[in-house]
């Protein structure tokens, strides 16, 4: 499985971050959230999702390999990380996040709460296509 | 921990520079759980008797719910208030959009602002770092162009409230935009944010807000969803949002046109939602946390101007569409896009600019006093006036100060046809046969705003209705009876003030209930088990019963012989027959009106002037008011 977006979709209503933060944090604070909306305004007049697709990116320049694949999704192993955070300069998205309180990054875990709870289906799970 | 809410207040001091974080009191939250209700208590109690709105010690007040910002539908409420520059008494205005949401992720249930900044500035918040900066090099810019350039410098993740020239220049109905779109639009707080001198505020916040059960919060949030989306006004209602009315409003006549002088306006498919969808729409544009989003975000094109705009929603279209006769969508988008940009609220413009109008057809303003030949349908005329008032030039500097004192000043008989009650300016529904609506604007706290109770449906359908199956039900084109003028309207409309004044305190959009008639317990439900304070929707409805009298207790001693001429409309509305469409002939007489105004009063526990009684005030925990109004002489 994997996280799609579908743009247009969009409304920049906010509700997969809030999701994630609750879900994944424990928090109610967006700010924690590993998935990020960009509004373009006010032209072009449009949201873009930005969200973990499990490109691996991350896992390819890990200098401790501590980003490891578990079952179907790269998953951050705290206890392999050093905290260079070479893998949050390097994703392509711009969907791993420097944690305040933490030398380990944020990864989205797949988890699947932002499709689950986006209203306007902007954000689904899909099965991996080779 | 005060669960669901942030728990402090922050208060700054423009004039001394100075800003102080403190505790949110329990007793506020407690007894006026927040949003107006602490606009309303934090204005009785702090603000000086007497103070003028443009007056640095007048406050400018912004302020969350407990359920701003938690996981449920449409969270995304902030209420502004201040003692407002239209009525001269209460006043607030809220605005959707992702503010409110980050002023509490930065820790704040409400900003207080008083004091005059000594040269432009804006607040910057980022959590604990509260800074006042320097702002010159915005002034003078419009509120989007602000905006984006805050955006700019300090990142897309700030949300920005701007004020545009016409804040600066303390136009009466000056606005607070944010978001590209979203606005605080009525009662005129852009002007005060303008008097103070302060341009923006940019807020980012880092915290989480403590939930009482937030595993239980987080499952009902979603239930609520759920259960909304599942509504039949979901799949119906959303696609055109609020300009879906339109077509209803014209086909059972209640469209406010050509200055109020008729309830139809013949062209009404060619400014509709469809038109919207057809022409101008690029994205369906939420606010935070929102199933249904209202906002529909486009670009439009005219022989006059090309713009990107967020609408033309309901009332922008019945005010420019309708009351200003523009003729196609694009036309009205493009006045949306200037009164956006200007830093104008869009209802207020098309009752000034209407009136204008008139005005000149009458003979009464001339060529000379205007600079030019002005005309219903001519978008021309709309952007000639809007620049105008947006900087006081020429005729600006009158129709600056909204249609009442315009009207005051200008006399001829003018006063008869401003549209207006007790200052501020008529929204976007007609109502010389829709008597308990015409009731809800005549008692409306902040003045003719159909915010505070909208009745339609009791009058149209004879029973509450949601607006979503109104639409459904769809209104023919055909002749309208006249209608009954019952005591009934008095319940109707007390229910309907009770029921969405209390999501102005909540911090939460009504209308998921209102539109798509979503239940009320869920709301209860969710506020109970995010704040760990159990109350029922009943026990709720009782302290926006308190919020109400305050605010009514506030304008009766901040407004000078405050009392019930204050409660009538102007006397187009009671005295000329609405001139065509299904309700062609209708009148509600001055008889009807003041008997809906007896009627109301009672039922409110007020005297026949329009004051709540000591009895009144004592019943809904607010003593101190009946002791204050008391020594004033005012009870």
């Amino acid at each position: 499985m994997k996280l799609k977006a579908f743009n247009e979709k969009c409304s920049g209503c906010g509700t997969c971050r809030l999701a994630c933060a609750i879900e994944n944090f424990q928090e109610v604070n967006p700010s924690k959230s590993v998935l990020r909306i960009e509004a373009r305004f006010p032209a072009p007049g449009d949201y873009r999702i930005h969200l973990c697709d499990q490109c691996g990116v991350c896992a390819d320049n890990c200098p401790e390999d501590a980003i490891q694949l578990e079952n179907g999704v790269l998953l951050v192993n705290p206890d392999a990380c050093t905290g260079c955070l070479i893998c949050v300069e390097v994703c392509p998205h711009d969907v791993m996040f420097e944690q305040p309180q933490s030398d380990v990054p944020a990864k989205c875990n797949l988890c699947g709460e932002c499709a689950v709870t986006c209203p306007r289906d902007a954000i689904t799970l899909v099965e991996e296509q080779n | 921990m005060m669960y669901g809410y942030a728990g402090a207040i922050l208060r700054i001091d423009l004039s001394r520079g100075s800003v102080r974080k403190e505790p949110l009191p329990e007793s506020l939250a407690a007894n006026f759980i927040g949003g107006r209700g602490f606009v309303a208590k934090i204005l009785y109690d702090e603000l000086a008797p007497g103070i003028e709105p443009f007056d640095p010690q007048n406050m400018l007040i912004a302020a969350t719910g407990p359920l701003t910002g938690h996981f449920l539908p449409a969270s995304g409420k902030t209420h502004f208030g201040t003692k407002s520059p239209a009525t001269g008494g209460y006043a607030d205005s809220n605005m959707g959009g992702h503010f409110g949401p980050q002023v509490k992720y930065a820790g704040y249930d409400v900003l207080v602002i008083t004091g005059k900044a000594a040269s432009p500035s804006y607040l910057f918040i980022s959590d604990d770092t509260v800074e006042i900066r320097p702002a010159e090099a915005y002034w003078g810019q419009g509120s989007i162009t602000a905006e984006k350039n805050f955006k700019d410098r300090l990142g897309d993740d700030y949300q920005i409230l701007t004020i545009g020239p016409a804040g600066e220049n303390t136009v009466r109905y000056a606005c607070i935009s944010h978001d590209f779109g979203r606005q605080a639009g009525r009662t005129g707080v852009g002007a005060v944010m303008g008097s103070k001198n302060l341009k923006a505020i940019a807020v980012k916040g880092t915290q989480s807000i403590p939930v009482a059960d937030l595993k239980d919060a987080y499952a009902k949030g979603k239930e609520a969803y759920r259960n909304v989306m599942a509504k039949p006004g979901f799949e119906g209602w959303t696609p055109e949002g609020t300009a879906g009315i339109t077509n209803w409003t014209n086909e059972v006549g209640v469209f406010p046109t050509r200055n109020f002088q008729t309830s139809y306006a013949e062209h009404y498919k060619d400014i509709n939602g469809k038109a919207i969808l057809d022409r101008l729409k690029i994205t369906d544009k939420g606010c935070f946390g929102c199933p249904t989003p209202c906002g529909k975000y486009g670009h439009t094109k005219t022989p006059s101007g090309s713009a990107y705009v967020e609408g033309p929603e309901y009332e922008t279209i019945a005010l420019f569409g309708g009351n200003c006769e523009l003729k196609t969508i694009e036309e009205v988008a493009y006045a949306n896009y200037l009164c956006d940009e200007l830093g104008i609220d869009t209802i207020s413009a098309g009752v000034v600019v209407g009136w204008a109008i008139e005005c000149f057809q009458k003979g009464i303003l001339t060529r000379e006093e205007i600079g030019r030949d002005i005309d219903f349908s001519d978008l021309k005329t709309v952007i000639f006036l809007l620049e105008k008032i947006a900087r006081r030039e020429g005729i600006g500097d009158l129709l600056a100060e909204g249609v009442k004192i315009a009207a005051e000043k200008t006399g001829q008989g003018s006063e008869r046809f401003a549209i207006h009650v007790k200052g501020l300016e008529w929204s976007g529904y007609e109502c010389r046969n829709a008597p308990s609506m015409m009731l809800a604007y005549m008692t409306a706290d902040v003045g003719a705003h159909h915010n505070r109770a909208w009745v339609l449906g009791h009058d149209l359908a004879g029973a509450w209705t949601n607006v979503h199956d109104l639409i459904a039900s769809g209104g023919g084109d055909e002749a309208q009876p006249k209608a009954v003028v019952s005591d009934r309207s008095a319940q109707y409309v007390i229910a309907s003030q009770q029921t969405r004044s209390l999501f102005d305190a909540l911090g939460n959009c009504r209308l998921q209930m209102m539109e798509l008639g979503f239940e009320e317990e869920p709301y209860a439900e969710l506020y109970s088990i995010i704040t760990g304070r159990t109350k029922s929707w009943e026990e709720l409805l009782n302290i926006s019963e308190r919020i109400w009298h305050l605010t009514r207790a506030f304008s009766v001693r901040e407004i000078k012989n405050f009392g019930r001429h204050l409660d009538l409309p102007p006397a187009r509305l009671y005295e000329d027959p609405i001139a065509s469409g299904p309700n062609q002939g209708h009148v509600l007489s001055r008889a009807d009106i003041e008997n809906l105004l007896t009627w109301y009063y009672e039922a409110r526990g007020w005297d026949q002037t329009g004051i709540p009684t000591r009895e009144t005030l004592v019943r809904v925990g607010l003593p101190e008011v009946a002791e204050d109004l008391e020594a004033k002489g005012l009870l």
